[in-house]
This record gives C-alpha cells, sequence and structure tokens, in this order.
C-alpha cells in the first residue's frame, strides 16, 4: 500500500447563509464530514454534480480557506496547525488549477510574471533564472518560450490552462488539484490536455486530485474515485472495484445516465430523476433519499454512516448494491 | 497542439476603434484642442511671455490692452498677457500634484477597504462619507483657511476633499477582483495580504481612476481659482487666475481687462476638460463602443 500524502479527518466547511434577521442562523454544509486519503503518486478523482462541495474541498484542503472544523495533514504535517515558513513550504507544495480559464490568469500582467510570481515568493534565484525555468515549464507544457511575453486574452481556453498548469508546475509542488480542467474546452483540446496532465504526472511524480463531474474523464485518468452527493462523500475506492461493482445507488445511477462511447459498455440507461437538494438544509437521514430508487423508511430516519465494505471500499448507504 | 487564436493585437484594434469615437465628437476634439493648447502655453511659457509677471512698474499701471500689453496691465503696472501665461503652469502644477496626491489617498483607502472587507471597510467607508457629507468648496475653504493660504496648502486642500471619489471606485473595484481566481491562485502560491493587495489588485483600479482623474481636472482648476479669488488660495504676486480675477475686483467697470482676461481663461480651460472629460466618458461606455 502506497504511503498516504493527505489525510482528511471529520472535514467541514460551512459559510454562514445571511437570511432575515429573525431566523437562526443558517449554513451551507459545502463540505460535511470528509474523510479521505490521497495516496502519495496517485490521482484521486473527486466526482459529483455541481454545487456537490468538490471546489471548496480543495479550496479547504489548500488552506484557501479556513475550514469549520476537522484535520487535514500533508505529508505527516498538520496543515490547520502550520504558520509563516512552515505554511509557506506546504503552500508551495500545493498547487491548484481552476476550472474557469478566463479568470485564472492575471488580465494585466504578462504570462511571464503570472508564472514567476511564486518563484519570487519561494526561490532566491536571479531573474535570469526565473525567465529560464519558466521557458523550460512552457515547453513542458507545450507551449514556446516566446508565449511569457504575451497577455492572456491572447491564448486560446486550452493554452490558458496549459499556462495555470505550468504556474503550479514551476514550484516543484508535490501535490496539484485539478478542478474540472478541461470543462470549458472542446472535446479535441480536453483530450490533449489530459493526455499533457497525464504524462507530466509520470515524469514529475506528483500526486493529483482531479475534479470532475464526468465519469469518462475519471476512468481516463483517476486511480481512485470519491463521489461526493450535497457535501458528502457517498462512495469511495479503487476505479476498477468502483466502476465495475457500484455500490452506492446514486454512484450506479451516475454510471448509468453516463454516456459511455464504448459498445461492450452499454448498460440500460437509467436517468437520475429529481432535484439535488441544498446543501443549506440538506435532507434528514440519507441525503440521497429523495431520489433513491431504493429508499424506505429507515433510509429517511437514520443517517447512514461511511462503511468499509471491502477493505479499501466505503459506502455511505444502509442497503449497498 | 490547438492553434493560436488568430488575435489581430486586440489593444490595437481597441486604440482604433477609440481614435474613430474621438474624431466623431466634435465637442470632444474641441476639449483636446483647448487642453492641447494649454499644455502648450504652460510648457513654453516663459518664452511665450513678454514681460517678468510680477515685476511691479507703476509708471504703466492700469493700462488699456494695446499692442504693447495685449491684455493691458494692473494696478501694479505688471502685464497681464504675461502673468495669464506664467499661470498656466501654475494651475497646471496644481491639477497635476492634486492628481498625483488624492489619486494615492484615494486608491490606498479604496484598495485597503475592498481588499479587506469586514470591520477594516466600515471604518474606512465611514470616514469617506464623512468627507461627502460636506459640499468640496466649503471644505476645501475649511482646509485652506485652517492651514494657512499659499501654494502648498491649496494642493493640500483640494487633495483632501477628492480623493474621496476614488476611494469609493478603487473600493468597487478591489472588492470584486479580490475573490477572482487569478488572485487565489497567488494565494495559493503563498503570496500574503500586502503582495496581493499591492501588486495585483490595486494595478487593476488604476485604469477606472485615471478616468475619473481626468474627468475631475476642470473641477481642480475651478476650486483653486474660487480659493485664490476669495484669498485662501495662492497669494499674489503668484499669477494664479482665480487671484488675479480678485486682483481686478475693484477695477472691474473702468479697467474691465483685470480681472476678464484671467476669468476667460479659467473658463476656457475648465470647458476643455469638460468637453475632454464627457468625451472620455462616452468613449468608455460599452454602450457606445462596438
Ligand atoms: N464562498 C462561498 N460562500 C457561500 N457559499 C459558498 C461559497 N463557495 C461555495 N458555496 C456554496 O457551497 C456549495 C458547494 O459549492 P462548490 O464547492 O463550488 O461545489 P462544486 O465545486 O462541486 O460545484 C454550493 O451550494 C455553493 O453555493
Ligand atoms: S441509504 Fe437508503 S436512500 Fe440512501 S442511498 Fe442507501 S438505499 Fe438509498
Ligand atoms: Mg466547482
Amino acid at each position: 500500500m502506497a504511503e498516504t500524502l493527505i489525510k482528511i479527518r471529520n472535514l467541514k466547511t460551512y459559510f454562514p447563509v445571511k437570511k432575515s434577521i429573525f431566523s437562526k442562523k443558517l449554513f451551507v454544509k459545502a463540505v460535511d464530514n470528509v474523510n479521505m486519503d490521497v495516496p502519495k503518486g496517485s490521482t484521486f478523482a473527486v466526482v459529483g454534480e455541481s454545487g456537490s462541495g468538490k471546489t471548496t474541498l480543495a479550496r479547504t484542503v489548500l488552506r484557501l480557506i479556513e475550514p469549520t472544523s476537522g484535520e487535514i495533514e500533508f505529508d505527516g504535517k498538520n496543515i490547520l496547525e502550520l504558520k509563516g515558513k512552515d505554511l509557506l513550504e506546504v503552500r508551495r507544495n500545493m498547487q491548484i488549477v481552476f476550472q474557469d480559464p478566463y479568470n485564472s490568469l492575471h488580465p494585466r500582467k504578462l504570462i511571464k510574471n503570472i508564472i514567476g510570481e511564486g518563484m519570487k515568493i519561494h526561490f532566491k534565484i536571479s531573474d535570469i533564472e526565473i525567465r529560464d525555468r519558466i521557458a523550460a515549464v512552457l515547453k513542458e507544457v507545450g507551449l514556446i518560450d516566446d508565449h511569457m511575453y504575451r497577455y492572456a486574452h491572447e491564448f486560446s481556453g486550452g493554452q490558458r490552462q496549459r499556462i495555470a498548469f505550468a504556474r503550479a508546475m514551476v514550484l516543484k509542488p508535490k501535490f496539484i488539484v485539478l478542478d474540472e480542467p478541461t470543462s470549458a474546452l472542446d472535446v479535441s483540446v480536453q483530450a490533449m490536455v489530459l493526455k499533457m496532465l497525464k504524462e507530466i504526472k509520470v515524469q514529475e511524480s506528483l500526486t493529483y486530485m482531479f475534479i470532475t463531474h464526468n465519469l469518462s474523464l475519471v476512468d481516463y485518468i483517476a486511480d481512485k474515485v470519491a463521489v461526493m452527493y450535497v457535501g458528502e462523500v457517498v462512495e469511495m475506492g479503487d476505479k476498477t472495484t468502483i466502476f465495475n461493482h457500484p455500490s452506492h445507488p446514486y454512484t450506479d445511477l451516475l454510471m448509468a445516465s453516463n454516456p459511455v462511447p464504448d459498445p461492450k459498455f452499454v448498460r440500460e440507461k437509467r436517468l437520475l430523476k429529481g432535484e439535488i437538494p441544498s446543501s443549506i438544509n440538506p435532507p434528514s437521514g440519507c441525503r440521497f433519499h429523495n431520489r433513491c430508487p431504493f429508499a424506505d423508511e429507515r433510509c429517511e430516519r437514520e443517517e447512514p454512516e461511511l462503511r468499509e465494505i471491502k477493505p479499501g471500499h466505503f459506502v455511505r448507504c444502509h442497503y449497498p448494491l | 497542439m490547438e492553434k493560436t487564436v488568430k488575435v489581430s493585437k486586440p489593444f490595437m484594434d481597441d486604440l482604433k476603434h477609440t481614435a474613430f469615437l474621438w474624431r466623431k465628437s466634435r465637442l470632444t476634439m474641441i476639449g483636446s484642442a483647448i487642453i492641447l493648447v494649454f499644455l502648450l502655453m504652460a510648457a513654453f511659457a516663459p518664452l511665450i511671455a513678454p514681460y517678468d509677471p510680477v515685476q511691479q512698474n507703476l509708471q504703466i499701471k492700469l493700462q488699456a490692452p494695446s499692442w504693447q500689453h495685449l491684455f493691458g496691465t494692473d494696478q501694479f503696472g505688471r502685464d497681464i498677457f504675461s502673468r495669464v501665461i506664467m499661470g498656466s503652469r501654475i494651475a497646471l502644477w496644481i491639477i497635476f500634484l492634486v492628481s498625483v496626491i488624492s489619486g494615492s489617498i484615494g486608491i490606498i483607502v479604496g484598495v485597503t477597504a475592498g481588499y479587506f472587507g469586514g470591520i477594516v471597510d466600515e471604518v474606512l467607508m465611514r470616514i469617506t462619507d464623512m468627507f461627502l457629507a460636506f459640499p468640496s468648496l466649503v471644505l476645501a475653504m475649511a482646509f485652506a483657511a485652517m492651514l494657512g493660504p499659499n501654494l502648498t496648502n491649496t494642493i493640500i486642500a483640494i487633495s483632501v476633499v477628492t480623493w474621496t471619489t476614488y476611494a469609493r471606485l478603487s473600493r468597487a473595484e478591489a472588492t470584486k477582483v479580490k475573490s477572482q481566481p487569478y488572485i487565489e491562485a497567488i494565494r495559493a502560491a503563498g503570496g500574503g495580504n500586502l503582495r496581493i493587495m499591492f501588486l495585483h489588485v490595486l494595478p487593476m483600479c488604476i485604469s477606472p481612476v485615471l478616468v475619473q482623474l481626468t474627468l475631475r481636472m476642470g473641477t481642480i482648476i475651478l476650486t483653486a481659482a474660487s480659493l485664490g479669488f476669495l484669498g485662501l488660495g495662492v497669494q499674489p504676486p503668484t499669477p494664479e487666475w482665480g487671484a488675479m480675477v480678485s486682483d481686478g475686483r475693484n477695477y472691474l467697470i473702468d479697467q474691465w481687462w483685470i480681472s476678464t482676461f484671467p476669468g476667460i481663461f479659467i473658463a476656457f480651460v475648465v470647458l476643455g476638460f469638460n468637453l475632454l472629460g464627457d468625451g472620455i466618458r462616452d468613449m468608455l461606455d460599452p454602450r457606445l463602443r462596438r
């Protein structure tokens, strides 16, 4: 078993919502009681519909927002207690590529300065060396060194994501969060960017957290999968296990409604019905009970725990399939 | 590799389009011409002015306009044409310094308030509101009277009453910008608050503030002239236009030229800045652009 790079325990990130001053304080439970172990060198996919808390989870793990409670360990260090130099060093080791390529690069800065900013913070090296490293990393992500003297608006979405990835890579991190890095791109561009991500991961022995709502991408890139639903992890395990034996009714329905191009994977087409509930007032009992074909009275009443039904395969359901 | 998007330098296109809009508006062109003349006048003032602007010569006092003294002479025998020309430098200097000072104060206060939000924002914006509660001329008069009338204090007094506009503008921009992913990316890279605020959020506030600054330049001259006229601004013998208008007050009926010429210059330059400012505002209005 590989070493664990990131260990998340009982993590909660709630956002207060302003209602009227008379009603009691409400919270968006964007991330609720999440437990995860991300093995070193893996590509850990986090899957879920929009609003299920994937981005909030990533931002919390990177300490871009403070959690309400819980623990996050990175490489054996509790990052929620780190300060100053130690925190800076952990920050260098955890980078992120955001979902929207059109908002993730500063509109008024040269690519050189966008990519170089982190190096100026972390490395005591000359401007010439910074420039050389930028040139190298641009090549690595499939661009050319001249691109560093341009502005973000001169690039296509795919190129911008490559630049965002270069900005992350240049700090030599151990871990990179890819938050739906290709969801804004054309399918053909998407494939090329994914291929690059996969290749560089091996070259640089990186660990990825790959966030997506697209199961085909998970199949292509991931080793491990966590399925999120309304702030909670409902199923987690190896990709092969999850794909071959989805045990949570939600995962099962996601698989069934996902168009698989490969004809030997043709499944009966069953669709997810109903609305995704709000994470402000999640349903009692199992959060999936209003959409679950197997729900009974117990599911409405009693919240299931995340249980290990087989070694390494976790499911949050009273009646796993 | 996916192909590079063909961008025919959008910045240049933008510039061309701006030039097109500029040519289309006659008033904006007139404004620009007035300001150009004003700038040239200030640049070459010592070459244009035929006489020393402060040298008194009581033998030729109160002379009507003539070929010798185009705008006549004042009660101390000083050549009004020379004084008006040299006065453009004073006006330009005031505009420049007030813009730099009030723009900087406004941006720093606004960015700090917008970036930190919460209690910092609350406190800074209440202070801004306090300044906005008074009519700006009255407040400028109060500051000028308190500090004492001279050029430096005029500049300080006007700056103190004009920074609020830029503070509100930068605050709005900073509030918008601070939650953008490109800012969060710098935090993820280990950037601290000061770095993010000054190197990444602040640059986004500069262009709206610059536009607003040009819109306000007419008001700056007018305020400076008002202070000068009321004796709260630049003091004689410095050829400040407002003070010159005030000099001629007692001679308005018989020696009309003393007040009239500096007055006309004030009016023209203010008009020029206002026309240009309106033009710039219209040119930047997205509804009028393509
Ligand atoms: N800064 C925030 N303040 C308040 N609510 C937030 C904030 N960020 C996210 N949320 C809410 O948290 C929930 C999860 O959002 P998010 O993590 O972005 O989901 P996902 O990335 O899976 O689409 C959503 O209901 C969203 O509205
Ligand atoms: S606990 Fe009940 S409602 Fe929830 S997923 Fe399992 S069967 Fe469905
Ligand atoms: Mg998201």
